[in-house]
Formats: structure tokens, sequence, C-alpha cells
């Protein structure tokens, strides 16, 4: 499998691991809802590091966290020792840029300007030199143009440079997102559910994808709901249930903490045993993501019981199923969250 | 209403029947030639005497001569017989109907007919019976009426539609037939094959068509602008908007904007030329200053297009900002009644304007663009207001004396630039040209300013920015866009674009009163008319708002007659447009990009792995 060897040599790569991100304490309240709690998270350079939890956990709440396009109730987030300012546009410009669990594409714009809007940052030139277009414009246009259309090779997008981007189907949609936050030359980049709705070989594609960027120098923190994808993918994975961090360190350890099983994969499906299986199985085509999505119960109705228990370690929890739920459970928060980043 | 009550027999028989029309009882063949006969007949009618006597206006007595109405007629006479010759695929005739010539034969028989039987039913209301027709007048009915049934018995492609079901009560399954037979009524009119594309060229005859096609629109825009009588103006209105639906269907449309947007520099340079011609195609100053008017007008939605079509910001009280430039203008222009005695040479007076305007702009956006939505409409809305009556009581006795209240500031002198007086007649290779025109051109050079700075600002880094903040502005924040910042450059731009517009306006109009700047009035520029004539023309384009202007601003004037309807009329219009077409006249770019890949996906399929 191509994908653990590059993973392998890989992990042997970070020699001077300075530290990306750091984010200390961080807890985001909804009035009385506690989405995220007091989580510590670090992100070396040349990391992939995996956020997984049920949904509901609070993954998304704490990248918009991370992003500024919440500011957290408490807690700090540093990228490369500085105080982020809580404005999503100075986080990007920092250089932590992100792609959305529901696709935020601009729709009506191509592919290729998709991508030039995430260069935004690392130009310069106004209105003025819009207008007057002198020679300094036509270079740096150009340049914007060139990285553009490197960034879209590098995702194998370039044959639909000048395709409406709302035109585009889902896989490839998810991609230019990716494209989109490179363009900004991110030092990290935040990737929400980037193989939500996606077939097993565009799965790996996007694998492939994940670990090239790495390999550009890029530190990348991943949230994921698809087991087999996480373990092989991250270095490091943290856990979140319950807007907590119940465990955080390399894929066995994860894999292999009980009360990980407990609270995420819930009870044994067939006899077979979960430890092993997201690593394990052979990759029964068409169920990648066999332990979330088989294990569909209704944990909605469980989930306010257990808020009020101390540990989410309930054995009887079992995860809810992903693909349905997913689309109706994130977008309505994203207007609020245009709001609540303005106000 | 035949036309619908017969198609529930349709739905019923399967789709394995061959094609047929809406008028299902004559037979393809005979039904094209009814086509071509009735528009060849419509074309000799034309030259045949309606009426006896001059008493209706444009003189349609004369044998061998059309007149008034009849020209529409022959035009669209011509149009219905071309196109029918090019479905029998006459040589000569084929390059017409690049997308197919059914659909547009449909639409001009329709403007045929509507313009032919518009005039008869006119000409009998207005003399007093349908015997005042000369046979002229009941040929060219009859002739009209032939090619459209033919028309319409040409054959379509149905579109699939469920049988009622039989258990439905009677009101049910009249509902669903009724909607069954709209919706293949519409199919009737409305199915287009993609254009062929245009074979290629070489460049001078491309730019031979460009300017063929430019001199068309002029053609038609000064005949319109010219129409005398009510008649004339609604048989114009008429003809020109099933003639433009049917050229629209019969693909020649799409391929002169294909033409046009590959040479995209040169075709603006051309209608440039061919606007600047236009003073010289009018004997006296009466139409020119339709032309002035609308030039502003025009300029001024084009830079609100800025603000609401490229950055999507709704701002209801433009007009407030031409206002702030106009009476900027007259305060320095030296006018007797301006408190201040300065007469600041033009240049000064239209940098103090747009300055002006500039700063009331970022003084309204400052605190308003930080938020979202609906604020900034209520806020713009209020500013509209608040200009004109802050205007209204500056007059010395409510407050201090500045704008002289509602009398406004009159007699406002005319331009002098290095010595030309605007207010005087020029002649110029035998062409009069007089004041009206004088600021015609005044007004041209203005708005070619403010197409520069759309067409630049808008295809570049910051353009990007506006139209990323209209698509989804919680993502545009995310890839680093200030977006309070670019909203706020947008704002001010346009409103200093505005302020430009208003320095010559109070030059034109002499006068300056607070009840030019109204948010709605039946005489455009107002707020309301602005914001239309972008959304009709088309947002975030550049041709859009100047045709959407040009429109308002005629109709208005011409429908005089209609009084107190006025407005009335215009909404109705309006919800129409809007109905059926929604992407505003000229639809933007990026939805002609849509157009474009239906046929080219299939050849990007292929994609690579990582
Ligand atoms: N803007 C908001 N207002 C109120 N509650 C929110 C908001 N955003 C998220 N939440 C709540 O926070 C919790 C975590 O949501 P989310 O971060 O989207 O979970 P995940 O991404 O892990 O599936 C959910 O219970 C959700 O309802
Ligand atoms: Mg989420």
């Amino acid at each position: 499998m191509t994908t653990t060897t590059t993973k392998a040599d890989a992990t042997t790569e970070p020699a001077t691991p300075e530290t990306v991100l750091d984010a200390r304490g961080v807890t985001m309240r909804f009035g009385g809802l506690t989405a995220v709690r007091d989580v510590d998270l670090t992100v070396r350079s040349g990391e992939i590091v995996g956020l997984i939890g049920p949904n509901g956990a609070g993954k998304t709440t704490f990248f918009n966290c991370l992003t500024g396009l919440y500011v957290p109730t408490e807690g700090e987030v540093r990228y490369k020792g500085q105080v982020l300012p809580p404005k999503s546009f100075k986080v990007t410009a920092a250089g932590i840029a992100r792609t959305f669990q529901n696709i935020r594409l601009f729709n009506n714009m191509t592919v290729l300007e998709n991508v030039l809007v995430g260069r935004h940052t690392r130009t310069k030139e106004g209105l003025w030199s819009a207008l007057l277009r002198g020679p300094g414009f036509k270079k740096a246009e150009a340049a914007s143009e060139k990285r553009a259309m490197e960034l879209l090779e590098f995702i194998g997008l370039q044959d639909k440079a000048q395709h409406l981007a709302k035109n585009l189907p889902y896989g490839e949609q998810r991609k230019l997102e990716i494209a989109r936050a490179l363009a900004s030359d991110p030092g990290l980049i935040l990737l929400d559910e980037p193989t939500a709705g996606m077939n097993p070989q565009e799965t790996r594609a996007a694998e492939e994808l994940i670990f090239a960027i790495r390999d550009m120098g890029i530190a990348v923190l991943v949230i994921e709901h698809d087991m087999r994808f996480i373990f092989n993918l991250c270095d490091r994975v943290a856990v979140l249930v319950q807007g907590q961090k119940l465990i955080e360190g390399d894929s066995q350890t994860v894999q292999s903490d009980e009360r990980v099983i407990a609270a995420y994969l819930g009870e044994p499906i067939e006899g077979d045993a979960p430890t092993d299986a997201p690593a394990d199985t052979p990759a029964p085509a068409g169920t990648p993501k066999a332990p979330a999505t088989e294990a569909g119960a209704p944990e909605e109705a469980a989930a306010p019981k257990e808020t009020t228990g101390k540990s989410p370690e309930k054995p009887s929890e079992k995860p809810s199923e992903k693909s349905s739920e997913k689309p109706s459970e994130d977008t309505p928060h994203d207007p609020a969250s245009g709001k609540e980043n303005d106000a | 209403m035949t036309t619908i009550s017969e198609n529930p027999t349709a739905p019923a028989t399967p789709a394995t029947t061959e094609a047929t029309g809406l008028i299902g009882f004559i037979p393809v063949h005979i039904a094209r030639a009814l086509t071509l006969g009735g528009g060849a007949l419509t074309v000799a009618s034309c030259f045949l005497a309606w009426t006896w006597t001059a008493r209706f206006p444009g003189d349609l007595t004369v044998y061998g001569y059309p007149g008034g109405l009849q020209l529409q007629v022959l035009v669209a006479g011509l149009l219905t017989t071309l196109f029918a010759l090019s479905s029998y695929g006459i040589k000569g005739t084929r390059w017409l109907t690049p997308a197919g010539a059914d659909g547009a034969i449909k639409l001009a028989a329709l403007a045929a007919f509507a313009t032919a039987w518009y005039t008869v039913a006119a000409i009998s209301i207005q003399l007093g019976g349908p015997v005042n027709l000369e046979p002229g007048g009941a040929v060219v009915a009859v002739a009209t009426l032939l090619a459209l049934v033919g028309a319409l018995a040409l054959p379509f492609e149905r579109p699939a539609t469920h049988p009622a079901d039989p258990e439905d009560n009677g009101w049910d399954q009249f509902k669903h037939r009724a909607s069954n037979g709209l919706t293949s009524f519409k199919a009737a009119f409305g199915t287009t094959g993609t254009p062929r594309r245009l074979p290629p060229l070489p460049t001078p005859v491309e730019i031979l068509i460009i300017a063929g096609v430019l001199a068309v629109a002029l053609g038609v825009f000064t005949y319109g602008i010219g129409t005398e009588y009510d008649e004339l103006f609604i048989g114009f209105l008429i003809t020109a908007g099933f003639g433009f639906a049917a050229v629209n269907k019969s693909g020649l449309l799409q391929q002169a904007t294909q033409l046009t947007g590959k040479h995209q520099n040169l075709t603006i340079a051309g209608a440039f030329i061919a606007a600047a011609l236009f003073p010289f195609t009018q004997t006296d100053d009466q139409y020119a200053t339709l032309g002035v008017y609308i030039l502003i007008f025009a300029t001024v939605a084009l830079g609100l297009n800025i603000v609401v079509g490229l950055a999507g910001l709704l701002d209801l009280g433009y007009v407030a900002f031409l206002g702030v430039g106009a009476y900027a203008a007259a305060l320095v222009s030296g006018a007797p009644t301006s408190p201040f005695g300065v007469h600041l040479p033009f240049w000064a007076a239209i940098l103090v304007g747009a300055a002006a305007s500039l700063v009331f702009g970022v003084l309204i956006g400052a605190p308003t663009l930080r938020l979202r939505g609906d604020y900034l409409a209520i806020v713009t809305l209020g500013f509209g207001e608040i200009f004109r009556i802050a205007v209204m009581n500056t007059d010395g006795t409510s407050g201090p004396d500045i704008t002289n209240g509602s009398n406004g500031i009159a007699s406002i002198p005319n331009l002098d630039f290095f010595g030309f007086d605007f207010g005087a007649e020029h002649t110029i290779a035998g062409f009069t040209i007089g004041r009206f025109a004088n600021y015609f051109f005044l007004m041209l050079l203005i708005m070619a300013v403010v197409v520069l700075v759309f067409r630049r600002s808008g295809d570049s880094r910051i353009g990007r920015a506006w139209v990323a903040i209209r698509e989804d502005e919680t993502a545009a924040l995310a890839m680093g866009i200030n977006g309070f910042r670019v909203k706020l450059i947008a704002f001010a731009l346009g409103a200093a674009l505005a302020g430009l517009a208003g320095t010559v306006q109070a030059h034109v109009t002499y006068t300056v009163t607070p009840e030019q700047y109204l948010f709605a009035g039946p005489i455009p520029p107002n707020s309301a008319f602005l914001l239309a004539a972008v959304v009709l023309g088309g947002m975030g384009t550049m041709s859009g708002p100047l045709v959407g202007a040009a429109l308002l601003f005629l109709i208005p004037n011409k429908l005089q007659f209609m009084g107190e309807y006025q407005l009335f009329a215009f909404g109705l219009a309006l919800v129409l447009i809007m109905r059926f077409r929604p992407e505003g006249i000229i639809p933007n770019r990026r939805n002609q990009l849509e157009f474009h890949e239906k046929d080219e996906t299939p050849a990007t399929l292929a994609k690579a792995g990582a």
C-alpha cells in the first residue's frame, strides 16, 4: 500500500519539530451549551494531526475557534508563538488556511478565480493599481495566475480552470476548496471532513493529496469520520467527545484505547473486534467507513443523558449515522457563525 | 386560448408518435409553406394602403411606400420570411438560424402578428370602426394570422407530462391539464438548441460584423428614441421585444456575443463611436436632450452596478450621491443663487463633486458596512431621504442658508471648456451641434471613464474580492479578505462615480432642486429606477445597466399618455420581465459560461488520481 509506505518515511522525517499551532484551554460556550470545553492541542511542523469524535462533539466549533470565525469564550490560540487575532481574515494572513465541512466555494466564479481569491492575502494590488494597470499590476496578476494554475495542476483540475465552481462534481469541489486554501501559502491547513461524500477511490486520492501537502512543508490538522482514513494518515490523533478531549496519541494508542472504542466506535458489530478493524481490514470496496456507518443508531436520544454524567464512557454509546445527519447538523450553524464573527 | 384547451389530447398520445405543433391538425409541410407565404404576403401588404385617411398618424394611405407602423410590420414580416426560408435550407439564408429556425419563426411571426393587429385595431378604434380600413389593412391582418397559424403548427419537442389522475375530481383534473398544457405551450417557444459555432473568420470580417451589429443597434435605438406618437412607440416596443426574442432564439445573438466577447475592447470602442454618432443623426436638439438624460441615468446605473452587481451591497439611496455631486458642482459653479460666490473651472468642480460624494459614501458606509444583510439597505434608504430633506431645509429659514431649500440652485451657467461654450451651437463638418449635443459628448466621456473603472476594477484582485463577498461572505473572510475594507471601497467608489455624473447633470438641467433626487418617482433617475435598471439589465454586467437605463428612461418618457397609470404599468412590466427573464436582459458572463459548459463537459471528464 502506497499510503502506508509514504507515511512510514514521513514519521521519521520531522527532525526539527517547531510548534506551529498551540491551542490552550479553548472553551466555547453558546448560551448554556458548552460546545468545546478546555481543549489543548498542539500541531508541530511536518505533522498530520487528526481530530475525531462523534457528530456534535464540537470538532467544527473548535476549528471555528482556531480560525477566528468564533471568538473562544476562554483560552488562547497561538500560531508560531503569536497569539492569533480574533478575525478570520487576519488568521488567514497569519498563515492558517481552512476548508469547510459543507463546501463553501464561490459558486458563480470560475475554478481559477476561486483559487485567485485564495491568493488575496499574498498580493497587495489595490484599487488604484487596478485602475491604472501599471506594469506592477500586470506582473502581480500574472504571478497570481501562475501560482493558481500550479495549484490547480497539483489537485488535477487544470483542465477545468474556466468552469464554474458550482458545476464541478462533489469530489472535485472538495479538492478545489483545498487548492483555494493552499493559495494563501499557509503554514497550517485545517481540513474539515475532506472526504465526506467521496467514494473509495476519491478518498484514496485525497489521502495522497494530504500527504503531498504535508511534503510541501505544511502542517495539517484534519477532521474526519473515516477511521481507516484517519489512522492511515495521521501521526497523531486527538479524540473529542462531548466537547472535551478524551485522549491524544499516535494511531496505535488511540485505536486500542478502551474509552475511545466505547465512546466513539460503539459496541462490536458482528463479533469482529473493532480494535483492529480500521487498520487491518483489507478495504471491503464500497464500505470504507464500515465501523462508523453501520453502527448507525439513535445517538441523539442518548447524548443529553450523557452530558450530565461526568465521563462519556458508557459502552452503550453508538455513533450516529454520519451521512444522513451531517448536512442538516452543520448547515444551520453557519449563518450563525457569520453573525457571531461580525458582531 | 384554443391552443391550451387543445393540449390535453397531446400528452395522451405517447411520445412515440412524431412531434407535432401546438396546432396539431395541420401537416408540417403545409404549416411551413403557410408561414413562408404568410410572411411574404405580410411584406407585400406593407406596400399597400391600410387606411383611407391621413388622420391616423404615420400616413398609412400611400401605395408603394411603407410608413409609420407599416415599417415595423415590414421588418417583422421580413424576419419571418427569412427565417422561414432558412428553415427550408435555402442557400444564403442558412446562416440566419444557427440554433434552429422553428423557435425563431414562431416569435417572428408573433411579432408581425402582434404589431399588425395592434395597428389594425388602433386604426379601427381611433377612426371609428373597421370600415376605415383599406383592403391593405385586411390583407395584412390575414397574412400575419396565416403566418402565425403556420408557425404554431410547426413541430416542437414536447416535454414529458403526466396524464391527469382519473380519480381526481374535475377541478383537480382541469388544473392538472392546464398545467400540462402550459408546459407544452412554453416548450413550443422555449426549446433552443445550442447554436452552431461560428466558422473561423478572418479578423477584418469579424470586425465588419461587429460594426454591422453596432450599426443595427444604433439604428434601432435612434428609431425608438425618435418615435413621434404613442402608437408608433407601442408598436416599436412590440416589434422590438418579439423581434429581439426571435433573433435571440435563432442563435444569432449568441454568435454575436461570441464575436464581441472575442474583440471586447474593439466592441466597446465601436459602441462609443456609434453613440457619438447619435447627435449627427438628429436634426434638432430635442432628441439629443433625451440622449443626455439617458446617458446620465445609464452612467449612474453603471456606477450602482459596482455596488449592487459586483459587491452585492443593496443601496436604496444611491440617487443621493448623484445629488451630492450635483449640488456640490452647482454651489461652486458661480450660479447667482449659490451662497458661495466662487466659480471654479469645470475640472475643479468635477473633483469637488466626486470628492463630496466620496466623503458622504465613506460617512454612510463606515458605520453600516460592518453589519451584514438588510441593515445597509435600510440605512441607505434613510440616507436618501435625509439628504433630500436636509437640502430642503437648509434654506436660510429652517436652517443655515446653503442650498436655497425647495427652490434649489437655479441659473447654473453653462460650462466653458478652454473657450468651448457648451451653451452655444457649434457647427462640425456641416452638422449643427446644439447645447444638449455638447453635453451629450461630455457625458459620453464621463461614461467612458465609468466604463473603464467598472471593467478594470471588476477584473482585478479587488473585483474578485467583491464577487467573493457577494457569493459567500464567511468563506471570503476565511480566504483572508478584509470584508469591511473591501466593501467600503466598493461603496465609496460607487458614490464617487455617481457624484461625477452629478456634476454634469447640474449643468445640463440648469437647476438643481431637492425634488430631483427622490427614492421613487415617475421621472428617472431616482433610486428605485436605478436599481431597476441594474436588475433589469443584468446584474454585474457592463452593458446590462446601460440597456436597462435606456429602456427605463424611454418607456415612461414615451408613455406619458398613460398619466396616472404610468407607474402601475411600469411595475407590471417589471414583474413580467423578472418572471420571464430573471437574469436580466443581458445575462451575466458567468451564466453564459454555464451555457458553454454544457457542450464541453464530456471532453474534460478525465481526472488525475493524486
Ligand atoms: N453557532 C452555534 N450556536 C449554538 N450552538 C452551536 C453553534 N455551533 C455549534 N453549536 C453546537 O455545538 C455542538 C458541536 O457542534 P459541531 O462543532 O458542529 O460538531 P462536530 O463538527 O464535531 O460534528 C453541537 O451541539 C452544535 O449544535
Ligand atoms: Mg463538523
